[in-house]
């Protein structure tokens, strides 16, 4: 059974994806875990959704309560480029570098996935150092997350010489060990999302050597309604009754989420653990929302990085 | 009220030649602008609809083909097209080169494909060069852009001055100066410390190739980035940023908003997805025959969670506070995937 070290999850821009990642770095510091949530788009996003004002890239630690802390950090390319250098060329120029930004930025520009490989880079460099006992990556969105997590092999075949170059090898090593990594796909049940979320587990499965450990499908309104009251509230709708359309929606948005799942874990192939999370509409703010939500993912999160969950595979 | 959602969108689709509809993703931004310029063709306007954003589907959305046209009632038309990385740069290639020998070298080179392929953010300015070839063209009386998340959309808006930037930099003019002793003379140079540590030599006798093919573009690109700017900065050009009532999307769209004002451009609307609804559960109940106690509690129940959703996402809306004008579209069951599903939505705006 795997133990998973490293979830990175990615999903369609506006399905919760910040807030899954969050609520299952809450779930695993709660389950015990030392853990560290990275997130990749600088947005601040992931450490508001923690209770946070943005944190750098230097991991900071955020209580959850008295007993229970995560630590959060943010990616900054340029930053994990200096920390590069420093760890892996031994010549001591890159603090005297003034202007390094700038001139990395045109470098970065001009030299494909070299953003994305000092990325993912400095997020194996955290598993490798073995500090905590999960790493959780709020990813790129679909479209951008595939040359994320590829870059290394990609870069592999592209660049032959340079430190980029010497270091690919141990990061595809953990990046394409299923037992240590898994990609986790968000969505919600509506078609277009759907049918993107399809086409981005085939890439991943594909072309990438990065596994898919799980698919949740998020925000499913908590309207499970029997075939009676459906039939009851389509009748009202037709007679024109206040509000019947709307319950009626939520209701069918609720009866489609399972199917999607199924759909998608289909997609997905054996052994990927799928999970649906209801709609968290009460909140006031991001943080509740994931509060919420961790509650919802415990479990998935104990079979993901557990050595002895997963019994029933 | 003068200055109402309703109003202004009519107003701006009447009247504006560019919509350059922005915001975070999910947020329903290719659905907004599909409508939008279903809307517009069918007061009688020629509309273009085009995607930026490559894993959207603004066609799909449209109920179209690949660049399908539709002819609507009142002598409308629409037609969409999506901006394709690489085709685009291919034909922005042959149209800026001085002579056909140096497009063909430009595109016979290795690195050209890899870098036009995956050249960070390269499909903003692409994006905004076809917005301008075809509002040149005459052909069009408005032309609706879905652009990329938001803050990829204020790349957009920020790609001419950066392609200008670029061409002037020192860097474009180290890694093509004449004569073969370059490489020596950059060798004490910062960038050629970065690239050459990161990258190796060979890749960075590579690019330099590469960028002496390339800087033959810059007198064309440089006037053209200066036409598109100006463009942008006109009121021939209105900037639309589409929302949903939830957290995230609601502080993304005062940021964007504030980023505009910094730029100093205005917003012109803000489009507000899934906009509440109120929920009347007792009026329901009541209108619910032949049924039993427990379902209609379970019912209720619904009713009830979808009121207090509706009511916290009016706190939401009314807490945006912004001096633009917002247009409410409340949710709808269905996606609408036709042009005339897409017409029907306009008739709920709010």
């Amino acid at each position: 059974m795997a133990r998973r070290r490293l979830l990175i999850v990615t999903g369609k821009g506006g399905v919760g994806k910040t807030s899954v990642t969050a609520a299952i770095a809450i779930a695993a510091a709660r389950g015990g875990a030392k853990v560290l949530a990275c997130e990749m788009d600088g947005s601040g996003r992931l450490a508001a959704s923690l209770g946070s004002p943005p944190v750098g890239f230097e991991p900071s630690t955020i209580a959850l309560d008295d007993t229970i802390a995560v630590d959060a950090m943010s990616m900054d390319t340029e930053r994990a480029l200096r920390e590069y250098v420093r760890l892996f060329v031994k010549i001591p120029f890159a603090d005297r570098v003034g202007s390094l930004a700038r001139i990395f930025d045109y470098v970065a520009d001009a030299a494909p996935g070299v953003r994305e490989i000092l990325a993912i880079g400095k997020v194996c460099h955290e598993v490798r150092r073995d500090n905590y006992d999960l790493v959780v990556v709020d990813a790129e969105s679909t479209g951008h997350v595939v040359s994320q997590i590829d870059a290394p092999r990609a870069m592999s075949e592209f660049v032959h010489s340079g430190v980029i170059a010497e270091q690919t090898g141990w990061m595809s090593e953990i990046l394409e060990d299923a037992e240590r990594t898994g990609v986790v796909v968000v969505t919600v049940a509506e078609g277009l999302p759907v049918s993107e979320t399809g086409e981005l587990i085939d890439t991943i499965t594909g072309r990438t050597g990065v596994s898919v450990a799980s698919v949740i499908v998020n925000r499913v309104p908590e309207a499970g309604l029997d075939r009676d009251s459906v039939k009851a509230l389509t009748s009202a709708r037709d007679r024109g009754v206040p509000s019947a359309a709307a319950v009626l929606a939520a209701a069918e948005r609720a009866d489609r989420a399972s199917g999607v799942l199924g759909d998608l874990l289909g997609v997905a192939g054996d052994g990927v653990a799928g999970a649906v999370l209801p709609e968290i509409d009460f909140a006031d703010d991001e943080a509740m929302i994931a509060a919420g939500l961790a509650e919802q993912v415990e479990a998935l999160v104990a079979h993901l990085t557990n050595d002895a969950g997963g019994a029933d595979e | 009220m003068s200055d109402s959602g309703r109003d202004t969108v009519e107003r701006l689709l009447a009247e504006r030649e560019v919509l350059l509809v922005c915001g975070p993703g999910g947020v329903g931004k290719t659905t907004t602008a599909a409508s939008l310029a279903v809307r517009a063709a069918s007061t009688g306007r020629r509309v273009l609809a085009i995607t930026v954003d490559p894993a959207r589907r603004l066609a799909d959305a449209l109920g179209l083909d690949g660049d399908g046209r539709v002819d609507l009632p009142g002598g409308g038309t629409l037609e969409s097209i999506m901006v394709d990385t690489r085709d685009g740069w291919d034909d922005l290639v042959w149209r800026l080169s001085p002579d056909e020998a140096s497009a063909e070298a430009l595109i016979a080179d290795p690195l050209y494909r890899n870098l036009t392929d995956r050249f960070a953010r390269s499909h903003d300015y692409l994006a905004l060069e076809a917005v301008y070839e075809r509002h040149l063209s005459g052909d069009y009386d408005l032309i609706v852009v879905d652009t990329p998340p938001a803050r990829h959309a204020l790349d957009v808006i920020d790609a001419p001055d950066r392609m200008r930037e670029f061409f002037a930099s020192r860097l474009a003019r180290l890694l093509t100066s004449p004569g073969r002793s370059r490489l020596a003379a950059l060798a004490s140079r910062g960038f050629d410390l970065v690239a050459d540590v990161i990258l190796g030599a060979r890749f960075l006798r590579d690019i330099t190739t590469f960028f002496d093919l390339f800087i033959a573009l810059e007198p064309e690109f440089v006037r053209r980035a200066g036409g598109v700017e100006r463009l942008l900065r006109s009121d021939r050009t209105a900037f639309i940023a589409v929302t949903t009532p939830e957290p995230n999307p609601m502080r993304e769209t005062r940021e964007f908003a504030t980023e505009l004002v910094a730029r100093r451009h205005t917003l012109d609307l803000v489009v507000a997805n899934r906009a509440p609804m109120p929920v009347a559960v007792d009026e329901l109940i009541d209108g619910l025959d032949k049924l039993d106690a427990q379902r209609r509690e379970s019912i209720r129940v619904v009713a009830d969670r979808l009121a207090r959703s509706a009511d916290t996402r009016r706190t939401r809306l009314t807490g945006l506070a912004l001096d633009t004008p917002v247009l409410e579209v409340p949710e709808s069951s269905i996606e609408p995937v036709t042009v005339d599903a897409l017409a029907e939505l306009s008739g709920t705006w709010r």
